[in-house]
C-alpha cells in the first residue's frame, strides 16, 4: 500500500500464518473433548450465595401478621425510592402499614431496607426467578410480600466476614 | 495409458449398454436415494455445525429435541421456518427476490448428479455405475455448476435494494470470480495425471496408482481446498455475509423459508465441495489398502463398502469445514483479494508448469502410469511442498497492508515526530 510504515523484523515463528493456524486448529480440536461448562438452567441451578439479595420477603409474627411497625425507615433509606408505605394506627396505638408496596422493577437490591429495619421485618431473599405478564405484576403488596417463602438473605456479620 | 490389464480391458472395450428399463429403474432408484440421503445429510449438517461449534466452545449444543444429541433439531428448525411469517419488503425487486433463493439452492443440488459415490456394481442386470448421471465430462460439469451458485447470491444482494445486501452480493461475486480461477487452475494437474475428465476415471486412476492424488498433487489439493472455502462462503472467507460488518450480507432482507434456503444451499455446497475433494484428491470411493475394488465392477458388498468409505471421506472434509470455521478469524478484504490473485493463481499456474514438465519427463523415460510413476510424482511433490511451505512460513504471503520503509524514510518519519512533539510539549500526545 501507499503508506510506508516501519516494519519490525520479527522471528519467523511469530509472524508465520501457517504455524499460527495449525496451533489454533490443534487448540480447538483439543477443546472438542474437554469438559463442558454448560449449566442446563431449568434443571440445574448454580448455587447462590447465602448473602444473595433477591426478591423481597416480609417476615410475620406467630399470629401471621406482618412484623412491620410502619416506622418509615425503609422508604427513607431506599436509594431508588421503590417502597411505598402508608402508616396506620390501631385502637391500642400500635402502628402498622396500611399500604406497603415494593416495586421490584425500581428496586436495585441494595439490601438497605433489611439493614435499616428495626423489627427485622422486611428482608431481601435468596430468590431470583420472577416473571409476570405485566409490569403491574412486579409491584408486590404486603400480602404478597408476607406470602413469600424463600430463605432470606443473611446479613454481613463483622465477626464472620467471609460468612462461614 | 492405464497399465492394469483388467482395467485396460474394461476401459478399451465399450461397456455394454444397459437395457432401457434397467437403466431407467436403476437411475430412478439412485436419484431418490441420493436426493434423500443428501437432503437429510444437509439437514443433519446444520446440527453437526451447532454441535461441533458448541463442543469447541465448551458448551453442550442443542440437546432439547430428539435426545441428548438433539437429533430432531433440524426438523424443529424446519417446522419453525415454515411456520414463520414470510415478510416481503416493499422495496425489493420481487421477481428476482423470489428467484434468488432458488438459484442459490438448485446448483448446489445439481452437482451431486455426477459425483461417483461407489464402485460400479456387477449386478445380475448388468453393471450399474454408482453415479446418478455418468457424464463423460462430469468434472467440467461440476465446475460449471459450482460457479452458477454465485448468481443466487448476487441476485439476492441486488434485488434486496439494501446497501448491506448489495455489498454482500458484490463481495461474493468478486470473491467467487477470483477464486474460481485458482480453483480451475489447481485442478488441471489432476486432469493431466488422469488424462481424462470423467470423475469415475479420475478415481480409477488413483485406485490403480495405489497413491491418492493428495500425495502426488498436494499443492493442488491445498489450493483447491482454500478455493472451496471461498466458493462456499465459509469462514475464513465469509465476507459476503460478514455479520459484524454487513448485518447478514446478501440475505439481510430474507425471512422464514426463503432465508433458510441460503444456509441450506451453503451446507449443500459444502457437501458438494467435500465430495469433490474426496473424489479428486482422496481416491473417491477407493477403499484404501485393498485392490479388489479397483477392477471397476464388483460384488454388492464391496460396492456398499466403497459407498461407506466415500461417505466417511466426505464427512471428514465436512468436519474440517466446520472445524476451520470455528477456529480461524475472517480475512480482511484486501487480504482475500491478494491471496486469491497474487498467491494462489500464480502458484497454481507455476504448479501446472512443473507438474506438466514432470509428467512429460516421466513419460519420456518410458515409465508406465502405475505405482512407480506415483512414487516418482510423490518425490517431486515432496520437494515442491517443502519449498512452498517454507516460503509460506516466512509470513510474507498474507501480509498486512504495508510497504517496507527504507532507512531514509524511517529517519524522516522520526524527524517529523520529534518536531511535532516539540510543537506541543504540554498536550502529551
Amino acid at each position: 500500500m501507499a503508506i510506508n510504515v516501519k516494519v519490525l523484523e520479527r522471528p519467523v515463528d511469530e509472524v508465520s500464518y501457517v504455524r499460527a493456524t495449525l496451533k489454533g486448529m490443534a487448540r480447538t480440536f483439543k477443546h472438542l473433548f474437554e469438559q463442558k461448562v454448560t449449566t442446563q438452567y431449568p434443571e440445574q441451578k448454580e448455587s447462590i450465595s447465602r448473602r444473595w439479595r433477591g426478591t423481597h420477603r416480609m417476615l410475620t409474627t406467630e399470629t401471621g401478621k406482618a412484623k412491620c411497625v410502619a416506622c418509615g425507615l425503609c422508604p427513607t433509606v431506599c436509594p431508588s425510592n421503590c417502597i411505598k408505605l402508608v402508616p396506620g394506627e390501631d385502637e391500642q396505638g400500635n402502628r402498622y402499614p396500611l399500604v406497603f408496596e415494593i416495586d421490584e422493577f425500581r428496586c436495585i437490591f441494595c439490601g438497605y431496607c433489611q439493614e435499616v429495619c428495626p423489627e427485622e421485618a422486611i428482608h431481601v431473599g435468596r430468590h431470583y426467578e420472577n416473571s409476570e405478564y405485566s409490569r403491574e405484576g412486579f409491584v408486590y403488596d404486603l400480602e404478597r410480600l408476607t406470602a413469600q417463602t424463600h430463605p432470606v438473605c443473611e446479613m454481613w456479620d463483622p465477626a464472620d466476614p467471609k460468612g462461614e | 495409458m492405464i497399465p492394469s490389464p483388467v482395467l485396460a480391458a474394461v476401459h478399451t472395450l465399450p461397456e455394454p449398454p444397459l437395457p432401457f428399463w434397467t437403466f431407467f429403474i436403476s437411475t430412478v432408484i439412485k436419484m431418490v436415494i441420493v436426493f434423500t440421503v443428501y437432503m437429510v445429510g444437509v439437514a443433519l449438517l446444520t446440527l453437526a455445525e451447532r454441535k461441533i461449534s458448541a463442543w469447541i466452545q465448551g458448551r453442550l449444543g442443542p440437546n432439547r429435541v430428539g435426545g441428548k444429541l438433539g437429533l430432531l433439531q433440524p426438523a424443529a428448525d424446519g417446522v419453525k421456518n415454515i411456520m414463520k411469517e414470510e415478510t416481503l419488503p416493499s422495496h425489493v425487486n420481487k421477481p428476482l427476490f423470489m428467484l434468488a433463493p432458488i438459484l442459490a439452492f438448485v446448483p448446489a443440488m445439481l452437482a451431486w448428479a455426477v459425483i461417483p459415490f461407489g464402485a460400479p456394481w456387477d449386478s445380475r442386470w448388468g453393471r450399474i455405475s454408482m453415479v446418478v448421471a455418468d457424464l463423460p465430462v462430469g468434472f467440467l460439469f461440476t465446475l460449471a455448476i459450482a460457479s452458477l451458485g454465485v448468481y443466487g447470491i448476487v441476485l439476492a444482494g441486488w434485488s434486496s435494494n439494501n446497501k448491506y445486501a448489495l455489498l454482500g452480493g458484490l463481495r461474493s461475486s468478486a470473491q467467487m470470480v477470483s477464486y474460481e480461477i485458482a480453483m480451475g487452475m489447481s485442478l488441471i494437474p489432476v486432469l493431466l495425471l488422469a488424462g481424462n475428465v470423467t470423475l469415475n476415471q479420475i478415481v480409477d486412476q488413483q485406485a490403480n496408482m495405489h497413491i491418492w492424488n493428495v500425495l502426488t498433487l498436494t499443492i493442488s489439493f491445498f489450493i483447491f481446498m482454500v478455493a472451496a472455502f471461498a466458493e462456499t462462503n465459509r469462514l475464513p472467507f465469509d465476507l459476503p455475509e460478514a455479520e459484524s460488518e454487513l448485518i447478514a450480507g446478501y440475505h439481510t432482507e430474507y425471512s422464514a423459508m426463503k432465508f433458510s434456503m441460503f444456509p441450506i444451499s451453503e451446507y449443500a455446497n459444502m457437501a458438494t465441495s467435500s465430495a469433490l475433494m474426496a473424489t479428486l484428491f482422496f481416491g473417491g470411493w477407493d477403499i484404501p489398502f485393498t485392490t479388489q475394488d479397483n477392477t471397476s465392477g464388483v460384488a454388492w458388498y464391496l460396492t456398499l463398502l466403497s459407498i461407506v468409505i466415500f461417505g466417511l471421506k466426505t464427512l471428514f472434509f465436512l468436519f474440517v469445514f466446520i472445524w476451520i470455521r470455528w477456529t480461524l478469524p475472517r480475512f480482511r478484504y484486501d487480504q482475500l483479494m491478494s491471496l486469491g490473485w497474487k498467491t494462489m493463481l500464480p502458484l497454481a499456474l507455476a504448479y501446472i508448469v512443473v507438474i506438466a514438465a514432470t509428467l512429460l519427463g516421466l513419460d519420456y523415460l518410458g515409465l508406465e502410469r502405475g505405482f512407480l510413476y506415483g512414487l516418482a510424482m510423490m518425490a517431486v511433490n515432496a520437494v515442491l511442498v517443502v519449498i512452498v511451505f517454507f516460503i509460506l512460513d516466512r509470513g510474507r504471503i498474507i501480509s498486512p497492508a504495508y510497504g517496507r520503509a527504507t532507512p531514509q524514510q524511517i529517519s524522516r518519519l522520526r524527524a517529523v515526530t520529534t518536531a511535532r512533539s516539540h510543537l506541543s510539549p504540554q498536550s502529551g500526545d
